[in-house]
Formats: C-alpha cells, sequence, structure tokens
C-alpha cells in the first residue's frame, strides 16, 4: 500500500483545483459559454507537456513515434482553441458608437 | 535553483495564469485579457518543460509542433462559426488521442520499472483518452450528418457498457500485480476505444451539446491522470479545470433541455413517442398574417424581443435580423434578443452566431434575465424557434417538453412568428403559442421575410 502513498498529494492539488475550477467556471455566463469550450479545449492541449516528454526522451523508436504524433494533436489544440477563441471573442462588441458606420461586410449567404 | 525547481516555478505560474483566464471569461469586457493570461499561461509551460534534462533531442518535437501547427491554424481560423460544435468536437478527439498517445508511450518507457499508482493512473489514461477519441468521432460524425443522428439502441445496451466498463478495471487491477503483461495493457486501450463508440451510438442529435460538453469532461479527466502518471502538477491542475468546466456545462445542458442528466446517458431520445393530445389538433386555425400586417405591429411598438432558433442561423438570416433591428432602432423601438440555452447546437453557440452578426452583446439576453420581461413587451418575433416559446411545456403535462423552462413569448401584446410553412416544426410537437389570438405567423423563408420587413419598414415609414 506504501506506493499508493504517492498518490495523495496530487490528489490533494487535483481536488483543490476542481473546487477552484468549479467555483470559477460556473460565474461564467451563457453569453460565453461557447469561447469558455473553446478555451478549456486550448487548456486541454496542456498535454502537450507530456507528449514534449515522449517525443523528446529518446526512449526508443515506438516512443519517440508516439510522442511526436502527440505533440501534434496537442498542437492542433493549442493553436487552433487559442485562435478561434479569439476569433470569437473579437465579435463579442459592445453597443454600437462609431462602429455602426461601418456596414457589415462579414460572411455572406446566398440572397 | 536545480532546474527541476525553475520548471515547477513556471508550471506553477502557467496554473495561476489558466485559473485568471478562467476568471477573465467571466465577463465579455475581460474575456479577451483572459485569453492571453491562458496564452502566455501555455508558453510558460511549454518554454518550462523544454527546459527538462529528461529531454534530450528536439528535431522530433519540432517536426510534431509544425505538423499540429499547420492544421491547427486553418481550423482555428477558416471554420465557420455556425460548424463550431463539429470543431470543438474534432478538437476533442485531438485531445483524446495526444492523451492515450502519451499514455502508452509512458507504459513501454517505464517498462518493468513501473509503480502502482503509475499503472493505476497510466490505466486510467488510456481509458479515458480512448474513449474520448472514438466518442468525440462519433460526436463528430453525428453532427456532421456523417453518421446517424438518430439514436442506435439495441438490448442489453446499458448492461454491455457497465460489463466493459467493469472489466477494464478488472484489467487495469491484473496489470497492477503483473504490469507487464502488454497483452492487458492493451486489451484496456481497445476497450476505452470501443466504450467510445458505445456511448455515444445510443444518443440522439439533438442531445449532442450534452454529449459535446462531457467529452469536455473525459478529455479533462484523461489529461488529469496523465499527470498522476508523470508526476506533473499543471496537468492534474488543467485536467481538474477542463473535467470541472465540461461537466459544469453538460448539467446546465440537460437542465435547459429539461432533460435529467442520468437520461441523456442512458436512455435513447426519442422513446418518448406518446406525446399525448397537442389540443391544438382539433383547436382554432392559426391566425397567418401578411408582411404588411406584421410591418404595422412592428412600427407601433416601442419594445420589442427577438427571439431566435438553430433556424435563424441555417439560413443565415442573423444578418437580415440585424438589419431590421437597425431600421427599427432608428424609429425609437428597444430591441433586445432573448437566447435561450438549447437555441443553438451547444452551450453560447447562438449568443456567438449573433455576435458574429455584429449584434452587441449588450442586447443578448438569458432565459432568467429576460423572461419576466415579455409581458410589458410589444412585441415578440419569433424566427426559426419553436420548443422555447411552447407554452405546452408549463401547462400540458403530456407534452414530451413539459418542465422545460421556456420563454413567456405568449404574454408579450404580439407575437410575430416567422415559419417556413404550418407543419409542425422539427421535433413534430404542435406548439399552442402559434393559435392563440396574439400570436400572427408569417410564412415563407425567415431570412426573405426578413429582409421584405426591413423594406417595407423604411420604405412606408419617414
Amino acid at each position: 500500500m506504501s506506493e499508493l502513498e504517492g498518490l495523495i498529494s496530487p490528489l490533494y492539488i487535483f481536488v483543490l483545483a476542481a473546487i477552484v475550477g468549479f467555483q470559477v467556471i460556473s460565474k461564467v455566463p451563457a453569453l460565453l459559454h461557447t469561447p469558455l469550450m473553446a478555451t478549456t479545449n486550448a487548456i486541454s492541449g496542456i498535454s502537450l507537456v507530456g507528449s514534449l516528454v515522449a517525443a523528446g526522451s529518446g526512449h526508443g523508436v515506438v516512443t519517440t513515434v508516439l510522442g511526436t504524433v502527440a505533440v501534434a494533436a496537442a498542437t492542433v489544440n493549442v493553436v487552433g482553441g487559442f485562435l478561434i477563441t479569439d476569433r470569437m471573442l473579437r465579435m463579442f462588441k459592445k453597443k454600437p458608437d462609431e462602429k455602426a458606420a461601418k456596414p457589415s461586410v462579414t460572411a455572406g449567404g446566398q440572397p | 535553483m536545480t532546474t527541476s525547481a525553475l520548471v515547477q516555478l513556471f508550471y506553477l505560474a502557467a496554473a495561476l495564469l489558466f485559473i485568471a483566464s478562467l476568471k477573465g471569461l467571466g465577463r465579455a469586457a475581460t474575456a479577451r485579457r483572459g485569453l492571453f493570461m491562458a496564452e502566455f499561461g501555455m508558453l510558460l509551460a511549454i518554454v518550462g518543460t523544454l527546459l527538462q534534462q529528461q529531454i534530450v533531442s528536439y528535431e522530433w518535437i519540432l517536426v510534431g509542433i509544425v505538423v499540429g501547427t499547420a492544421i491547427g491554424t486553418p481550423m482555428g481560423l477558416y471554420i465557420p462559426m455556425t460548424k463550431m460544435p463539429e470543431r470543438i468536437a474534432l478538437s476533442h478527439a485531438f485531445g483524446g488521442l495526444a492523451v492515450g498517445l502519451v499514455g502508452v508511450a509512458e507504459y513501454l518507457r517505464l517498462g518493468s520499472a513501473i509503480n502502482t499508482m503509475q499503472i493505476i493512473a497510466i490505466g486510467a489514461e488510456v481509458l479515458f483518452g480512448g474513449l474520448t477519441l472514438t466518442g468525440s468521432l462519433m460526436a463528430f460524425g453525428k453532427l456532421q450528418g456523417i453518421l446517424p443522428g438518430r439514436p442506435v439502441v439495441y438490448p442489453l445496451q446499458n448492461v454491455t457498457n457497465l460489463a466493459l466498463l467493469a472489466a477494464s478495471l478488472a484489467l487495469v487491477g491484473w496489470l497492477v500485480a503483473n504490469p507487464s503483461a502488454h497483452v492487458v495493457f492493451y486489451a484496456v486501450v481497445g476497450i476505452g476505444l470501443l466504450l467510445g463508440v458505445l456511448l455515444v451510438i445510443p444518443i440522439g442529435g439533438a442531445d449532442m451539446p450534452v454529449v459535446i460538453c462531457l467529452l469536455n469532461s473525459y478529455a479533462g479527466l484523461a489529461a488529469a491522470a496523465t499527470g498522476f502518471a508523470i508526476d506533473n502538477n499543471v496537468l492534474i491542475i488543467c485536467g481538474a479545470l477542463d473535467g470541472g468546466s465540461g461537466l459544469i456545462l453538460s448539467l446546465m445542458m440537460s437542465k435547459a433541455m429539461n432533460r435529467s442528466f442520468v437520461n441523456v446517458i442512458f436512455g435513447a431520445f426519442g422513446k418518448v413517442a406518446d406525446t399525448g393530445p397537442a389540443g391544438s389538433a382539433s383547436g382554432p386555425a392559426p391566425n397567418v398574417g401578411s408582411i404588411e400586417d406584421a410591418v404595422e405591429v412592428m412600427r407601433a411598438a416601442r419594445t420589442l424581443i427577438v427571439v431566435p432558433g438553430y433556424g435563424m442561423a441555417v439560413s443565415q438570416a442573423q444578418h437580415a435580423v440585424r438589419e431590421l433591428a437597425n431600421v427599427l432602432a432608428a424609429g425609437g423601438c428597444e430591441v433586445r434578443y432573448a437566447i435561450h440555452p438549447v437555441a443553438g447546437r451547444m452551450p453560447g453557440h447562438m449568443n456567438v452566431l449573433l455576435a458574429e452578426a455584429n449584434i452587441p452583446y449588450e442586447l443578448l439576453y438569458d432565459l432568467d434575465q429576460i423572461n419576466d420581461d415579455f409581458q410589458a413587451t410589444d412585441v415578440v418575433l419569433i424566427v426559426g424557434a419553436n420548443d422555447v416559446v411552447n407554452p405546452a411545456a408549463k401547462t400540458n403535462p403530456k407534452s414530451p417538453i413539459y418542465g422545460m423552462p421556456v420563454f413567456h413569448a405568449e404574454l408579450a401584446k404580439t407575437a410575430i412568428v416567422l415559419k417556413r410553412s404550418l407543419n409542425p416544426g422539427f421535433a413534430g410537437i404542435e406548439n399552442d403559442l402559434f393559435v392563440k389570438p396574439n400570436a400572427m405567423l408569417v410564412l415563407g423563408d425567415a431570412k426573405r421575410t426578413l429582409m421584405a420587413f426591413t423594406a417595407e419598414l423604411k420604405g412606408g415609414g419617414h
């Protein structure tokens, strides 16, 4: 059982982070739920940290290949997630002041 | 200071920045600042990792990052906002893939030196990673229409899933006793992949918002398990944040759809076939109005609330909505928007679609924020929405949507409903609102109707 003692301190961190996360995230308004999901998606690209170690620690071909694919997949989430969140958040504008003068040229669609 | 202590400080700073960034997302005004914090946090975490002595070569890392950036950049820049749910599902799949592969790599790297905690954590990691990968691909397929959106059910479905889950736990137990049993390890990976398919296949297209949120949660748990396996706190913290976020959102969505969470997960939608007498079949005929009739009502209105539904987004009518709103606002009418949590295809989706059409976010109101205002509103304009304004949810216990929170649209002086035809909507549920005396149906394509309203208002106005 002594081997499992190593579990305790990470468990503390997990539980406390979950509580903080629950508090913070439950305050995010419905308005921003899609950007929230895109952001957590990008943040979940943190698995990049584990992938980097697998790809770069030189433990044989298989580990390196798996790690490299994992780095690519996690990078997709980091890069894509942050870019799309930024794209969304730039669209959330306040009431028009000078903006009203600018005609909308965004996404067309068929007449 | 040793390198590893320095790395840990980088991770601590990254974790704090991630939490601060989520806090920033609490308000639209601070959201972008929050995003920058998250980006900076990610940079710190990556730089910190690359400083580690474990990393001896960089060329394959570079290859991975270049390939990932090449795929991620167009996914971030060019995917249309209407396709956000599909995109999110797909990126959950990438997340699950990354975590699963790290799990396998870690298992191979540690070999016989693996300890009990590591094997349990890696087992959980590949199980959740595999499940997230295939589950997300299934969700993507259903959203994209590659797979049938309707629930696929077969006998003993839940029993099978639970048995597979129990089997995976037993296999992890076996691995604890005998860590070098590679076949057993790959069996756990296989069960994870299989479970992802089996868990999503019975869930109907209409319930995909809940599923996407849930997959977000699974992806988080998988990342946290990775953190346990490789003793990395920033992974544990991010996993917990992600898992918590997904869980909160899936509970919210279930509530907004009037489905219990358990019911969404274990019961296929569409089983509630007995719709009961909807009441309107033999009731009064709906009041159909012309463009001119509707414009006359709108011209007199001082307050108007738009209730958009997904149909509006599909026909790209949100720009036509904004143009109409501009003309009305110029005439002194207060225009606001009532956004139901399930108006889009994922949480907050409709808000993004309206924001894309340059509608200021301050005019977008939640169910709770605006629902008491309908009574004092002159006109409610319903564009492509149906269930979310159906009074049967409040009055008819036999209705399949009974108990679902809906807008009190029938309390407004006039309800103008844009509808393609007189047929019942997507869900096939009759809507009592449409036959109320204060409701006026304007038939035709929503976008064209809205453009005709705008033209008529401009033409006949001052």
